[in-house]
């Protein structure tokens, strides 16, 4: 049993994990929840497992490094983080029907990375990605875009919700009432800010050990910085002027839009420092 | 009164704050799209010249360093300021309110509260409850009246603070930016082994500058994986001062030298058309390095050799092996093929002769000075620190009512908190409880 088998796994148990979600929802059964919870589990320890052995058998080749160097480890940690954050949320907001809209974001991931004509190779790490911020780097970031898209599944939930929730017999009626959603969205782009903040610190502070620069407008830092400041106007726009819902939940999509671009518009589109991500 | 200027009306609004903070990210995508720093020519051929003179005019080619996007910058910063210094009055006066001069009236009408009845005096009920509350975290001020007591207590009155620490830290980084670009310098240098520099070459065509000690790289290598991927470039740099060698370092990517606030990162190399050619005699002890472009004949006088590099084999601009010519005047001259840094022997009547030919590299180094950098660091710790505060933190606030009754006292517990009030509600049923058992406990 090598790496890439147990990520390939993943992708199908996420598929699987996205419809019993789904099932859920439509039918409103409580015991076919339970299953989507306890299978999810699963799979996030299968992917687990995935990600530690590639971690394993980089240092059996004798290039040892995280795996979090190229489009295909970021992609699958990226799933990685989408899934522990919703099932912490399922956790502590007590509700499964996000499940439906943030797990097929998982498995999408995964698809991607499984699908995708991208290097699914361990490859040596060049001098420059040689550094104990990697890790650190990576894992912020992470953490940060995963809330964000967390963020805006909720946001898709929310308008679906305000737009066509007038029916109590329809899927908008299923879902959980708009100010419980309003609040999630907030409090996952909070998570996602701080840790954004922190990823683009991080960066920085390499950027300067590796080049005496902490900061150098290449594209991929302006546009974590735009994203950032997409996020820092939402939240100025709800405490100060007390802007929320259907605003908010468009910003939250449009900061997903954002958040693609920073992580994979700037590699294929554009040039600069992080163009590693593109092998 | 300034507050009421309208110009300061303007520049404390958090409309403002957020125009610029849109105008900042919107502007900030011209420069992802349009190469940066490229020459003239550059956009010229690629966007016509009638776009390339547009491009002039707006400074779009360094737009990062524009006079309008600075403007952008500093507007930002003096909105922080003005908004600042607009608010923190007020919260500051919130962060010091005496909960004691709360009237009794809105104590009671808030909306968390629980009451209960003892059999105890006021003044042992009082002190009881004291000594919960300080065993929680909270301590607790007095008032009382001749048949009543109000106690306060509260939790985390600073971290109303918690917005403006965040902004203070973006100032602090600005702050260390200015200090960096006045008081710094980048650039970079080239130098080939075994030679030395004590100038660099500033970015932007600003001239040179002098380091006030020189640097010598002494040897650089590359190492590579076994699919051919570079895995390490390494340069071995002496800082020389006043004639003397002062700091030795191999230097590597994502590891620099550090001398006299001056770090010098490894960041290129450029192979050269010169030789280091390293000779050691049959004795087994002399040897002698001499440095010598392609196809030059060197003498080593004593021994009475003479020797050049003839002929190379290059592999793009890398020398895979080299033909040395040799002659040490006893029988003929001959001319051998050496693989590059690879030691070879050469076997002659008056011995056998060492040899290493090496192709000649010079190491490419960036070099910063920047004196900001630990504000800007400082800024960063502060700003993470302060979004926690911000939004993780809450001032939680208490008051207990106590009164006089026939039989005992009466106690009505309130509380209020400014954010995460299912958080607060929560605590404070446990206090709640923890209030009225300690009571019957006694």
């Amino acid at each position: 049993m090598d790496s890439s088998q147990l990520l390939g796994i993943t992708t199908f148990t996420y598929l699987f994990a996205s419809f019993l979600y789904i099932a859920t929802l439509v039918f409103r059964s409580n015991r076919i929840g339970a299953v989507a919870t306890w299978f999810t589990a699963v799979a996030l320890l299968i992917q687990t497992a995935g990600i530690g052995l590639r971690w394993i058998e980089s240092y059996r080749m004798g290039i040892g490094h995280a795996p979090l160097t190229n489009m295909y480890e970021s992609v699958v940690f990226f799933s990685w983080t989408i899934i522990l954050l919703y099932l912490f949320i399922e956790w502590k907001f007590k509700t499964r029907t996000i499940g439906a809209f943030a797990v097929p974001l998982g498995f999408l991931a995964m698809a991607y990375a499984s699908f995708a004509p991208i290097n699914k190779g361990i490859n040596p790490l060049i001098p420059a990605l040689q550094s104990n911020w990697l890790l650190s780097h990576v894992v912020t970031c992470f953490v940060g875009y995963a809330a964000f898209a967390i963020a805006a599944a909720l946001g898709v939930m929310y308008l679906l919700k305000a737009y066509f929730g007038s029916d109590k017999k329809d899927v908008a009626g299923l879902l959980p009432p708009l100010s419980v959603l309003d609040d999630i969205i907030h409090k996952s782009m909070v998570l996602g800010f701080i840790w954004l903040t922190a990823g683009i610190i991080t960066g920085a502070i390499w950027a300067n050990s590796a080049w005496g620069t902490y900061w150098s407008w290449d594209p991929k830092e302006t546009w974590s910085l735009i994203t950032w400041f997409v996020y820092a106007i939402t939240l100025h726009a709800r405490y100060t002027r007390g802007i929320s819902g259907k605003t908010i939940a468009w910003l939250s999509l449009i900061g997903l839009l954002s958040v693609i671009f920073t992580y994979y518009g700037v590699n294929f589109l554009l040039s600069g420092l992080h163009s590693y991500g593109s092998s | 009164m300034y507050k009421n200027n309208s110009l300061w009306q303007f520049f404390a609004s958090v409309k403002l704050a957020l125009l610029i903070l849109f105008l900042i990210a919107v502007t900030s995508i011209i420069g992802t799209v349009i190469p940066q720093k490229e020459a003239a020519q550059f956009y010229v051929a690629n966007f016509g010249p009638t776009y390339a003179r547009i491009f002039q005019i707006l400074d779009i080619p360094d737009m990062y360093n524009s006079w309008w996007f600075l403007l952008l910058l500093f507007l930002l910063g003096f909105n922080l300021i003005i908004c600042s210094i607009d608010r923190f009055p007020g919260v500051w006066r919130q962060v010091k309110s005496d909960g004691l001069a709360v009237p009794a009236e809105r104590i009671r009408n808030m909306s968390t509260a629980a009451e209960w009845q003892v059999d105890r005096p006021l003044a042992d009920t009082r002190d009881s409850i004291v000594k919960t509350l300080a065993a929680r975290g909270y301590r607790a001020t007095a008032k009382s009246a001749e048949e009543s007591t109000i106690l306060f207590a509260q939790k985390g009155h600073w971290t109303r603070t918690g917005v403006y620490i965040v902004h203070a830290s973006i100032l602090v980084i600005f702050v260390g930016a200015i200090i960096g670009s006045l008081g710094g310098f980048k650039g970079s240098v080239m130098i080939p082994e075994t030679m030395s520099r004590d100038k660099v070459f500033l970015f932007g065509n600003k001239g040179t500058q002098d380091l006030g000690f020189s640097i010598r790289c002494d040897d650089f290598s590359i190492e590579f994986y076994d699919n051919g991927m570079p895995k390490e470039y390494t340069s071995s740099l002496t800082v020389i001062e006043s004639g003397q060698e002062v700091l030795a370092k191999n230097i590597e990517v994502n590891h620099p030298l550090k001398y006299k606030g001056i770090t010098f990162y490894q960041s290129s190399y450029q192979p050269t058309q010169d030789f280091v050619i390293e000779i050691g005699l049959p004795d087994g002890k002399t040897r002698k390095t001499f440095l010598t472009p392609f196809q030059e004949q060197i003498e080593w006088d004593e021994p009475g050799l003479q020797f050049g590099v003839i002929n190379a084999r290059v592999r793009g601009q890398e020398i895979v092996t080299a033909k040395l010519w040799f002659s040490d005047g006893n029988d003929s001259p001959e001319s051998i093929w050496v693989d590059n840094d690879k030691p070879a022997e050469l076997e002659r009547e008056s011995g056998t002769y060492t040899v290493t030919v090496k192709q000649l590299y010079a190491t490419g180094l960036q070099v910063a000075k920047d004196p900001g950098v630990w504000w800007v660091y400082i800024g960063c710790g502060l700003m993470l620190f302060g979004l926690y505060v911000a939004f993780f933190m809450s001032h939680k606030r208490i008051w207990v009512l106590l009164s006089r009754e026939k039989a005992g006292t009466a106690a009505l517990l309130t509380g209020s908190a400014n954010k995460n009030r299912p958080g607060f509600e929560k605590q404070f049923a446990d206090l709640a409880g923890l209030l009225k058992t300690g009571e019957r406990d006694v």
